[in-house]
């Protein structure tokens, strides 16, 4: 980074008297420096990590001490919970859904952010400021958006001539289209970090694809695309890793509307059931964990295909 | 001048002529075309919270009927919120939570970031290493002895677990600080040093002040994060209702006693607009801050 424009250090040095002496490192100050953050991650990381697994072999309700059950908590969860594989199943469907709905959505929102020669920063504004609402004042407010008699939305559909417009949150096969559509209203943060992407790739490259004759959607996919894959390969991995623990949209929707048929209960709902309203402490740690193992998982899979179709130009934090 | 014929500053090809003003028909039309999509999609992203504030504006039986426009306004609806809604006590929670919270993320963050960007030791990479693994775990692993500890000491309910984790600093913090930090030329501090500079005179004196932008960004995320936070509070404070921030109390009021739309609304646009204020207020801070904890390695 920025040390190449500036001289390199050996040369600084004037006179023959002596090499340049090396820096003592100042250990307590170091030490003092990182304390707060050893101390956070002993107490809020290292021990709940190791405490929580063992509970994980255990029946704990927060009253009585943990008592030791060996795996029955794992097996419970694979042959004796419909609750878990309800969770599951919605958890892949949201996932498989909406995280590559999400990235075609933000470059296509970076990419047309791009082109004008005026007034991008303006549409970048506008563009960005559902993300910054709120998650609860945003849920509340589409539950009430998308109300299926009352509602602004199916008002507008219904006077523009759709007949029977969905009924969105009230109904199990629509409701998770709400959540996603939720999900797309606030995908500002993540277009800022593809609008960056984008306007890192140098200019050059386009001149000459269009003296070569490319049209714009060739420059797109054989220029834009190649150059933004760490982007995408990005919000892949947090996207992943976001979808498990998707809790406050779903958990507000729900309650607003009597979520019965369970259609907004997803992973994160679940540990959450099972740790505060049913007190099985054990059973949501073996839950928590599985879900660190799941996500492990798919990290690892995204990063071992990285190779084939991520294209670092100049090396990067994940290699 | 000669009187000569043929002058290549003035000389006009007729075809280049026509290709000129073909390709410039062309860049109208696309930059029409552009401007039509990105205005229809600041139409769409604009959309709800026009309907949030056009809502919260309607009298209650507007609010069931198929008008989206109000007829006629009810500014009165802002005040209502105050009187039915413990809303002003809300306000206050969340903004002792959010400010405190931003403190202490702030006090605890810079000395870690410093020492892993700008020190030279042993093991700097591995506890790097470590910082970011923390940030990728899910909140679910730790959140039960957590809140067991917690509950042991008896801040539960209380505002403590919301502010107090927030001193012993954040690995997203640390991150996108040292990624700033790392980007300060080392010759600074190494002239500082030769002045007899002590490394605290040189961390506080020297890097802070050229960092504000990152740190300014970080005060802001976390403020942002515990102004928009639910699921602690939800853990933390539900039980009790004079404790709740905004978040939690919009929900569970409107669980328990089905405040009107209208009503909820404007609370929802109060909740809000906070927010949206220090967006446009710092707007650049925030936008260079989302970039330097993306892929930018």
């Amino acid at each position: 980074m920025g040390k190449s424009l500036v001289p390199s250090r050996k040369r600084g040095t004037s006179g023959p008297m002596q090499p340049r002496k090396k820096l003592k490192v100042p250990w307590v100050f170091i030490l003092l420096c990182l304390s707060p953050w050893i101390l956070g991650f002993l107490l809020f990381t290292a021990y709940p990590m190791i405490a929580s697994f063992y509970q994980s072999f255990t029946k704990f309700n927060l009253i009585e001490s943990p008592k030791w059950i060996g795996l029955a908590n794992y097996k419970r969860m694979f042959s004796d919970d419909p609750d878990f594989w309800i969770a599951m199943r919605n958890t892949i469907w949201i996932s498989v859904i909406s995280i590559p709905l999400r990235i075609a959505f933000a470059t296509f929102a970076a990419w047309i952010l791009t082109k004008p020669k005026k007034g991008m920063k303006f549409y970048r504004t506008l563009f960005f400021l559902p993300a910054m609402v709120p998650t609860v004042a945003a849920s509340m407010s589409f539950t009430y958006i998308f109300n299926p008699s009352y509602g602004p939305i199916n008002n507008f559909l219904q006077h523009i001539g759709i007949k029977n417009p969905p009924f969105w949150f009230l109904d199990p096969v629509w409701s998770k289209w709400g959540l996603i559509l939720l999900g797309l209203w606030g995908i500002g943060d993540t277009m800022i970090i593809y609008l960056a992407g984008l306007l890192d790739v140098p200019r050059s490259l386009y001149e000459a694809a269009s003296l070569e004759g490319a049209n714009s959607w060739q420059s797109f996919r054989y220029i834009t695309l190649p150059l933004i894959t760490p982007v995408i390969f990005f919000s892949g991995v947090t996207g992943i890793i976001g979808s498990f623990q998707y809790f406050t949209q779903a958990y507000v929707a729900a309650g607003q509307v009597n979520d019965y048929s369970h259609s907004m209960y997803f992973y994160a709902t679940h540990v959450y059931f099972s740790a505060f309203r049913a007190y099985e402490m054990g059973y949501a740690s073996a839950l928590a964990w599985v879900l660190l193992v799941i996500t492990l998982l798919c990290t690892m899979v995204i990063l071992k295909t990285q190779k084939r179709w991520v294209h670092y130009p100049n090396g990067s934090l994940f290699k | 001048m000669s009187t000569l014929t043929f002058d290549p500053a003035t000389y006009v090809d007729p075809e280049a002529n026509a290709r000129r003003r073909a390709k410039l028909w062309h860049d109208f039309l696309y930059s029409v075309a552009n401007h039509t999509t990105l205005i229809f999609m600041s139409v769409i992203f604009m959309m709800p919270l026009f309907f949030v504030v056009a809502t919260s504006l309607m009298d209650r039986s507007q609010t069931v009927s198929h008008s989206l426009w109000p007829h006629p306004f009810i500014w009165h609806n802002y005040i209502k919120v105050f009187q039915d809604v413990p809303f002003l006590r809300w306000t206050m929670n969340t903004v002792l939570v959010s400010t405190l919270g931003m403190i202490g993320t702030v006090i605890s963050s810079v000395p870690p970031a410093y020492v892993l960007s700008r020190l030279q030791w042993r093991g700097r990479s591995t506890a790097f290493i470590i910082i970011l693994a923390t940030m990728m775990l899910p909140g679910q692993v730790t959140m039960i002895p957590v809140y067991v500890t917690f509950s042991k000491m008896g801040w539960i309910p209380s505002l403590l677990p919301l502010i107090v984790p927030a001193f012993f600093s954040s690995g997203f913090s640390i991150f996108l600080l040292r990624q700033f930090f790392t980007s300060i030329p080392d010759e600074i501090s190494d002239a500082a040093r030769i002045d007899g500079c002590s490394e605290l005179q040189l961390l506080l004196k020297i890097i802070v002040p050229l960092a504000k932008p990152a740190i300014a960004a970080v005060a802001l995320f976390s403020f942002l994060g515990s102004w928009n936070d639910f699921f602690g509070p939800l853990l933390y404070i539900v039980e009790n209702p004079n404790l709740w921030t905004l978040g939690i109390g919009l929900n569970a009021f409107q669980g328990a006693h089905h405040v009107e739309a209208n009503l909820m609304m404007a609370a929802s646009a109060l909740f809000m607009l906070p927010v949206i204020v220090i967006f446009f207020l710092s707007q650049k801070v925030f936008i260079e801050g989302v970039t330097l904890t993306g892929v930018k390695g």
